[in-house]
């Protein structure tokens, strides 16, 4: 785990670079350290396998001082992709690969089975590839190399400095795809600058905005764009984006939804349900603490008297603040009319119901298959 | 056509003692200019590594060159007298300059992305110079020799001067005897190896940057 605490960054000219940085890494996940140029993401980058160095804080990797470990050993152990690809153009393609594993000095056996399963894994057929140099590929090939030149030695950590940028669309799409669906294999920690937003939401799992060396919001894409912090991040993100992402639960829920207590006998409960012309309600006791949802078709096909024989709970738990995703996840694997959401405390707080997440997936996908898919 | 037979007829006469005199001359160049590489990369590595270094080691490696052959070779007879030695020096001297140069251009000319790449996988600097900045630079080396091999040859002729026998030997001696085959018999000879030193050095500086394109 790689933690930075405290890290400022004061040049001589006394320009601060970066201003008291707090973050963690999520482990095993996509890092993406986005932000305008010159809000200082490349450099937080770069403070991690110390190619650059910071005024004061300290930098914690697995918590260990990263200060304590010799810098060319700490590089070693962590992939680095730059921008302009950087393959040796004077080394095959096998030499750039088996780089890494042969400053640490792995038999040749093993370096030579492990580029060979690299180039397999990025489907570049080894007994093509391997003996070709840098300048007979072209862009998104030698990019492929970059990659897996990183990865070579098997490193915990792998550090991309804006990978795709240089390179034309369609490739860059495609790499992006790759390089979520590797992970999916490898899950290693993956610290990746961009200032391409699309990017970012498309591979981040956790997305760090940066401006003017301040951290200005983290968290996961949805959330980032469900609730911008400011409205630096709202221009940042920009109008386009925002009118395709979900609203958030907060803002789908209706309050004003009925619901009944504990005691209502199952006489009562009905003739609110027809009055509604609803088919489920949910239950609450005393307090406002949710218990459950009574179906209006359950109530009548039974004689019982007592409500609470009725209440069933197979919902999983939705919360306020919940990223709308999930409910959208929870919304395609339960069948419901209602979906009760709950507050922090367990108190019911309202519900979204089943045909205004249709509704509101009829307008998602239309304004995705809209001009805004095509004008960016 | 009388000169073209007299000609022929002296080199073929007098091959032997021809073909020594280009052997001697070759060997001289090829002293020289090995001094110049042995000496010459590291400064020039020197020179790109401390950039404060760099103005003073071209400048003086700039005035040798600059310094009329025949009066440089005259000054060094002072200290080593007369003899090969002296003329090994000499052209060390003058294939000094495009020797340091290419190395210091060849390695400023490497490719910032590449370095930080190298340096990104773990390389301490020794590394880096040995795999990836010293390789690069080659083809630019290479280029150098092949300025500074012309020169030497040409440089080299001036060895009877200073008592340093080679094709030089046959030219000036043509020169004072008003012999005209005398002295192509020693200018034909000494100019195919520049000729040839070229050419060759040529290939080798394409064939080095051949892949890297």
């Amino acid at each position: 785990m790689i933690e930075l605490k405290g890290i400022n960054k004061i040049y001589d000219d006394g320009f601060q670079a970066l201003k008291d940085i707090d973050l963690t890494f999520e482990e095993g996940k996509i890092n993406v350290l986005i932000g305008p140029s010159g809000c200082g993401k490349t450099t937080t980058m770069k403070l991690l396998n110390r190619l650059t160095d910071y005024t004061d804080g300290d930098i914690l990797i697995d918590d260990q001082n990263m200060k304590q470990i010799n810098p060319f050993e700490l590089r070693r152990q962590m992939g680095y992709v730059i921008q302009n690809i950087g393959l040796f153009p004077h080394m095959s393609i096998f030499d750039n690969v088996a780089t890494v594993p042969k400053l640490l000095k792995w038999n040749k056996h093993k370096i030579r089975e492990r580029v060979d399963e690299l180039l397999n894994m990025v489907n570049l057929d080894p007994e093509t590839y391997r003996n070709r140099y840098p300048a007979e590929l072209s862009g998104g090939q030698q990019q492929r190399i970059g990659v897996i030149r990183a990865l070579a030695a098997e490193p915990s950590t792998i550090l991309m400095d804006e990978p795709f940028s240089a390179l034309d669309p369609i490739s860059r799409e495609q790499l992006q795809d790759e390089l979520t669906k590797l992970q999916q294999e490898i899950n290693k920690t993956i610290i990746f600058v961009t200032h391409d937003m699309d990017e970012a939401i498309k591979i981040a799992d956790q997305i760090i905005l940066m401006k003017d060396g301040e951290i200005v919001q983290k968290g996961a894409p949805q959330e980032i764009l469900a609730n911008p912090a400011n409205e630096f991040v709202t221009e940042f993100i920009g109008e386009d984006r925002l009118e395709n992402v979900l609203p958030s639960i907060q803002d789908m829920i209706q309050s004003d939804y009925p619901s009944i207590s504990l005691n209502t006998t199952v006489e009562q409960s009905i003739q609110l349900l027809s009055r509604y012309q609803i088919s489920d309600i949910p239950v609450v006791d005393e307090n406002g603490a949710f218990n459950g949802i009574v179906n209006l078709f359950d109530l009548l096909n039974n004689k019982r008297t007592d409500l609470k024989t009725f209440i069933h709970d197979t919902l999983p738990t939705i919360t306020e603040n919940m990223d709308s995703h999930r409910l959208m996840q929870i919304f395609h694997e339960h069948k419901s009319t209602v979906y009760p959401i709950q507050t922090k405390e367990g108190n019911l707080a309202g519900v979204v119901e089943r045909k205004q997440l249709v509704h509101l997936l009829h307008q998602f996908y239309m304004n995705k298959s809209g001009d805004s898919e095509w004008s960016s | 056509m009388d000169f073209i037979t007299g000609l022929t007829q002296y080199m073929i006469e007098n091959r032997s003692e021809l073909l020594a005199l280009t052997i001697e001359h070759i060997v001289m160049v090829a002293y020289g200019m090995a001094l110049a590489l042995l000496v010459g990369i590291p400064l020039g590595i020197i020179a790109a590594r401390y950039q404060k270094l760099a103005p003073i080691i071209i400048s003086a490696t700039n005035i040798l060159q600059l310094i009329p052959s025949l009066a440089m070779l005259a000054i060094l007879t002072l200290y080593m007298g007369l003899g090969f030695q002296t003329m090994v020096i000499g052209l060390f001297f003058y294939s000094l300059m495009p020797i340091v140069r290419n190395t210091y251009v060849g390695i400023k000319e490497v490719d910032d992305s590449v370095i930080e790449a190298g340096r990104g996988s773990g390389m301490t600097p020794l590394q880096l110079l040995g795999k990836i900045q010293f390789p690069l630079s080659i083809p630019f080396l290479m280029a150098g020799l092949r300025v500074a091999s012309v020169i030497a040859v040409a440089v080299a002729c001036l060895g009877p001067y200073i008592g340093a026998e080679a094709l030089g030997k046959e030219i000036i001696s043509g020169i004072s005897l008003q012999s005209d085959v005398k002295i192509y018999a020693g200018a034909i000879p000494a100019t195919l190896l520049a000729l040839i030193a070229d050419f060759m050095l040529g290939k080798l500086e394409t064939r080095s940057k051949q892949r890297m394109a």
